[in-house]
């Protein structure tokens, strides 16, 4: 893959555009029965309709700004995105928090750190008690501009676990996706974090790294990965940290984009129907996840936001959040949802079955 | 242009020969895929010597499939180059170890 500087958007891509992602992802080999659409698959076990469970994962994205440009980013994240979320809007989330039976937070963006509420909404939101609340930090943030050189200190302070992307444990492989010099900037970000007590072992301060695939291609096993993982970032640097996710990387925006102009798109959905696995559905995270856009609106996962594929709720923004109406809801698909129940399955807690 | 006689879409296809042999194409595939399970080797040091031996057999279909998996693995390019000099030094020291047949041959009929 190659490092785009610009988002789809900011480039006018066609592929910036949710309904013609979502045209590609029912036309081709799913229109002509080549292969079955997600909605045939799930049928077969008698899955359909997938129906939300009891709420366990208030997910929130505070902006699709970002300090890097990802080749696989879902969100099409950059520094040129102007997303941002409001500190009404954080206010309307920190009363859902209070009140909802969600025993995790989850943080993300873009790089969330750079929204410019993002302290005050940590701080707030520390206070509601809740069991587990994660961060998802690039890592590289950290280093990127000296007023965030604190922010293992201030994730300490508010016992934030904190969950960060880490590709490889080369360099070559980490910068092509990622960026040049991203690498290095994220081994001195991890070594920070390490030596504020994250990730060390028996720690109560979490630290968890995601893997995902550098090109067209699933992730492997994640607890190999973890072995191998662990293996080179401490012999090579002596880094620790506690899990890796393995995530799959979903069809759709940029990773659409760089499937299609590489002529893997085809190949890369075969795979996923391949290596489907109907254990895996059992347990994909949109059944106990709400996403909550930058905007405030609600959205089965974080993927489903970026397609613009609200919940199908009555309850359908963060103003008239109702978790009695929300759970049951019939969760909405399509064929990126393969990319959620390949092999060992994909969340953002890794694999799932 | 005339159709090639390999075709990277065939990979995909690869399961249907049970179709037309139904008990030696599940025997096949259920020794395949015991094979390739966790055992004395590791899942990713089979994956390796199925790259190497992949290109000894120039088969193009399985360095396709090898070369998925042993990314998948997060095998480095480097490790995988490596594993197929394994592969081209047996083959080239299997051409070359004939030589001493030739010697023997040359000695015999002309020493």
């Amino acid at each position: 893959m190659a490092t785009a500087t610009k988002s789809l958007k900011k480039q006018g891509s066609d592929l910036a555009q949710s309904n013609r992602q979502l045209e590609i992802l029912s036309n081709g080999i799913f229109k002509s029965g080549e292969l079955p659409t997600f909605k045939d698959k799930i049928s077969e076990t008698s899955q359909f309709p997938l129906k939300a469970k009891k709420l366990e994962i208030l997910q929130i994205n505070v902006g699709y700004m970002c300090n890097q440009v990802c080749d696989h980013c879902h969100v099409d994240a950059g520094p040129d995105r102007k997303e941002i979320m409001t500190r009404d809007t954080m206010r309307q989330c920190l009363e859902v928090i209070k009140n909802s039976g969600a025993h995790t937070l989850d943080l993300t963006g873009g790089a969330p750190e750079m929204n410019p509420d993002f302290r005050w909404f940590v701080e707030e939101a520390a206070k509601a008690g809740i069991k587990d609340f994660i961060v998802r930090s690039n890592l590289t943030i950290i280093r990127a501009n000296k007023k965030y050189y604190d922010l293992p200190e201030f994730f300490k302070k508010h016992n934030v676990h904190v969950v960060s992307s880490m590709p490889h444990w080369t360099r070559g492989k980490t910068d092509k996706q990622r960026g040049d010099g991203v690498f290095d900037k994220s081994i001195k970000a991890l070594q920070e974090l390490n030596a504020v007590g994250y990730g060390m072992p028996g720690s109560d301060l979490k630290l968890d790294l995601v893997y995902n695939p550098s090109g067209a291609f699933l992730p492997g096993d994640q607890a190999a990965m973890e072995k191998d993982f662990k293996k080179a970032l401490m012999e090579d640097f002596g880094i620790e940290f506690h899990n890796l996710f393995a995530i799959t990387n979903l069809p759709i925006a940029r990773f659409l984009d760089y499937l299609i102009a590489s002529e893997n798109y085809e190949d890369y959905m075969y795979s996923l129907v391949e290596a489907y696995n109907p254990a895996a559905v059992e347990n994909v995270m949109c059944t106990n996840t709400i996403s909550i856009s930058w905007d405030g609106y609600l959205f089965d996962c974080d993927f489903n936001q970026m397609l613009e594929l609200p919940v199908n709720s009555k309850s359908r923004h963060i103003s008239e959040f109702n978790e009695e109406l929300l759970e049951g809801r019939n969760i909405v698909i399509s064929q990126h949802c393969y990319g959620c129940t390949a092999g060992a399955g994909s969340s953002c807690q890794g694999v799932v079955a | 242009m005339s159709k090639p006689y390999y075709d990277a879409a065939d990979l995909r296809k690869f399961g249907k020969i049970t179709e037309w042999s139904e008990e030696l194409g599940t025997k096949f595939f259920d020794y395949y895929g015991k094979v390739f399970e966790e055992g004395a080797l590791t899942a990713r040091e089979k994956s390796l010597i199925a790259l190497a031996v992949a290109h000894t057999e120039q088969c193009p279909y399985c360095i396709d499939a090898y070369t998925k998996d042993t990314l998948q693995r997060g095998i480095t390019k480097e490790q995988m180059m490596e594993a197929i000099h394994v592969g081209a030094a047996i083959k080239s020291g299997a051409t070359l170890v004939h030589g001493v047949q030739m010697m023997n041959k040359v000695n015999k009929l002309d020493g």
